[in-house]
């Protein structure tokens, strides 16, 4: 495989990415992209960005062997890339720190940030906070309802959350209302965008700074193991956690990357989030790709147990990955994640995020398949704790 | 000459400026559509704006939000809206009609498809908003292939290379958004507004429309007096969002009568 160096310099990935944004945020995207193609390269913006990795996230994030699940499932072994111990519980704070620090060289004193399952709006409050700067995190009203601990959270951080009425009042009408408040405020506000996708540079810079889940494992594998993994394994909503552990893998051939999206109560249902298994390409958010939508180009509700992974989207280099066969994507339904979230606790004392529930799923089918020795590294994209009133709720609970 | 063209030129003959009203197609039901269409035109509209509905309207503020989404409660398609053009031709085949809109229907339809059909029903002008020249260059040759106009956005904080390079690519004429923001925004900067067009007609060639934040006579008619064109949106919308159905046709015709009167006193 030759070099890989997407995005071109005009952002595209294949016939995916783009600029697909109205005339009023252009020039605030240009200069978006100027600043950080500058400090993309500077040593000193990327020395800031790995002391806060190491000091206030945590990072390196461990991989841990699932020894006891493995020979529960009696197949290949199964290592967790522990992104659920940063500090937030998530990979979201890696991306956000790392923008938050661009924000501040551009001289931005107020954030925005859109989020579905409360996570990447948590993480943007955080460095908010840490860095002294207001922010308004967009949530649909569903997803408030939802997910009211992390509401509370963000709150609690300083955040002034505000729930959106329009749409589905999910994820997608968070993104549109964000989207909104940036036109408005341009000149004082920076858009911290939370997964890989929206219009250039975001799908890049996101990926650039989920990269170091990578570049970790990369070590971290010959370290414990002596070789890279057989395959990793990742969840995609927007696709951030997945394109954090791919990117540096992508041209190492011999490590198949698979994505697990969101079935939903079953794609044959319709209610699912599994864009790239069943969509078709189009344009929202800012770029071209695969999108859940009908026959006249209408955005489609989606459905997750997961919030997540709850978008009708998907990140363009996950489009372009699949196009050219570098990356596989399969779907896990509702029901699948929720065994894979009750196996985890119970075989490794483990509480997974439901969206990471898929990706553990996925590992949990195809372990099985494999010798004892071949190697599947999963990436654990977040903790639990904010799942605890859904998955209550599937066993007919009330906390 | 296409029907655009011919607008604007015997404007300029009669030394007076387009009102271009926006609706939204199918809003607030597919039927009156096209009745509304006609009654613009009576009350003193140059140009329709027609907008496409869709799920995701991003560069619009609540007002135009809420009309797209009362229109795809009816499903009004892409091709609906194509078809209110064509029935709206039968009996008007001079007022131009532009469709403004989002990128993913267009997407959906394929642009040949799409500009063919758009042809047959009469359309001349489109806006896709999501549309910028950078991604535009085969969308913009499909448009021109079939005769149609592609219009382009410029807004306050467009520099001076990409006003240039939209003067290459936009036919008919563009649409300054005359303020930051999402449409149905207020406060309107008219000092500001004059200074920007004296810039970009160092540039344009073909005439400028001014849009965002137009809610009345006076700032009409003071909009009218530096620009080409006059675009109202929000404004309309309110009006159809808040009027009983039998005084629809009515009430939107009462306030486009009163923007051309105010365009037109001197």
């Amino acid at each position: 495989m030759s070099a890989y160096d997407l995005p071109s310099r005009d952002g595209h990935f294949g016939p995916y990415g783009g600029i697909f944004v109205a005339e009023t945020l252009i020039s605030a995207l240009e200069d978006l992209r100027q600043k950080y193609e500058y400090y993309r390269t500077d040593s000193e913006f990327q020395a800031e960005f790995a002391y806060e990795l190491k000091h206030y996230v945590g990072r390196p994030s461990p991989i841990y062997h699932a020894k006891r699940w493995s020979e529960h499932l009696g197949g290949a072994q199964i290592l967790l890339k522990r992104e659920d111990l940063n500090h937030t519980g998530a990979h979201k704070i890696n991306n956000t720190v790392g923008q938050a620090l661009l924000a501040r060289r551009m001289g931005k004193k107020r954030v925005i940030a859109e989020t579905g399952a409360g996570q990447h709006g948590v993480a943007s409050a955080t460095v908010a906070a840490r860095y002294g700067m207001e922010c308004v995190v967009y949530m649909g009203s569903e997803d408030v309802k939802r997910q009211a601990t992390n509401v509370y959270r963000m709150k609690l951080l300083g955040a002034t959350v505000i729930p959106v009425e329009s749409g589905s009042r999910t994820l997608k009408d968070a993104l549109n209302e964000a989207m909104r408040d940036w036109v408005t405020n341009v000149e004082s506000t920076f858009y911290i965008i939370g997964t890989v996708a929206g219009p250039h540079p975001y799908p890049m810079m996101v990926r650039d700074f989920q990269a170091i889940i990578g570049i970790e494992a990369k070590t971290q594998m010959i370290e414990l193991f002596g070789r890279q993994p057989d395959a990793l394994i990742a969840c995609v909503g927007g696709g951030s956690n997945a394109i954090g552990l791919f990117y540096p893998y992508i041209e190492d051939s011999a490590v198949r990357l698979i994505g697990v999206e969101a079935a939903g109560k079953g794609i044959e249902t319709k209610q699912h989030a599994a864009t790239l298994s069943t969509g078709r390409p189009g344009v929202l958010h800012g770029n071209r790709t695969y999108l859940i939508q009908d026959e006249n180009g209408q955005i489609i509700e989606t459905h997750s147990i997961s919030a997540g992974l709850d978008y009708p989207g998907v990140g363009p280099e996950h489009a372009w990955l699949k196009d050219c066969g570098r990356a596989e994507y399969v779907a896990i339904t509702d029901d699948e994640a929720l065994q894979a979230f009750h196996d985890l606790c119970r075989y490794e004392g483990i509480m997974p995020a439901l969206e990471s529930s898929h990706a553990l799923a996925y590992a949990a089918k195809y372990a099985p398949t494999l010798p004892k020795d071949k190697l599947l590294l999963v990436n654990l994209s977040g903790r639990g704790d904010k799942d605890m009133a859904t998955v209550a709720q599937m066993s007919g609970l009330s906390l | 000459m296409n029907r655009i063209a011919q607008t604007f030129a015997s404007l300029k003959d009669q030394n007076r400026k387009a009102l271009i009203p926006f609706i939204t197609a199918g809003d607030p039901h597919p039927d009156v559509t096209v009745h509304l269409m006609h009654q613009l035109v009576r009350s003193g509209a140059d140009i329709i704006e027609l907008g496409v509905p869709f799920s995701d309207p991003m560069a619009d503020g609540p007002t135009i939000q809420r009309s797209s989404e009362r229109a795809l409660k009816h499903h009004v398609s892409l091709n609906k809206v194509l078809d209110f053009v064509g029935e709206f031709r039968e009996t008007n085949t001079d007022t131009p009609v532009v469709l403004m809109g989002y990128a993913n229907p267009i997407e959906a339809m394929g642009y040949t498809v799409f500009a063919s059909k758009a042809r047959s029903c009469g359309v001349d002008g489109v806006l896709i908003v999501d549309y910028p020249p950078e991604e535009s260059s085969e969308w913009v040759k499909c448009l021109d292939e079939h005769g149609i106009d592609a219009i382009f956005l410029l807004s306050p904080t467009t520099p001076k290379a990409r006003i240039e390079q939209v003067a290459k690519l936009a036919k008919g004429y563009v649409y300054y958004v005359s303020l930051k923001g999402v449409t149905g925004a207020s406060h309107l900067d008219l000092e500001n507004v004059s200074q920007r067009l004296k810039e970009l007609r160092q540039h344009i060639t073909i005439p400028i429309g001014v849009g965002f934040g137009i809610r009345d006579g006076s700032t009409a008619r003071a909009v009218a007096n530096v620009a080409d064109a006059v675009v109202i949106g929000s404004r309309i919308i309110e009006e159809i969002e808040h009027a009983t159905q039998d005084k629809l046709l009515f009430q939107v015709a009462s306030l486009l009568t009163d923007l051309r009167k105010a365009m037109d006193e001197h």
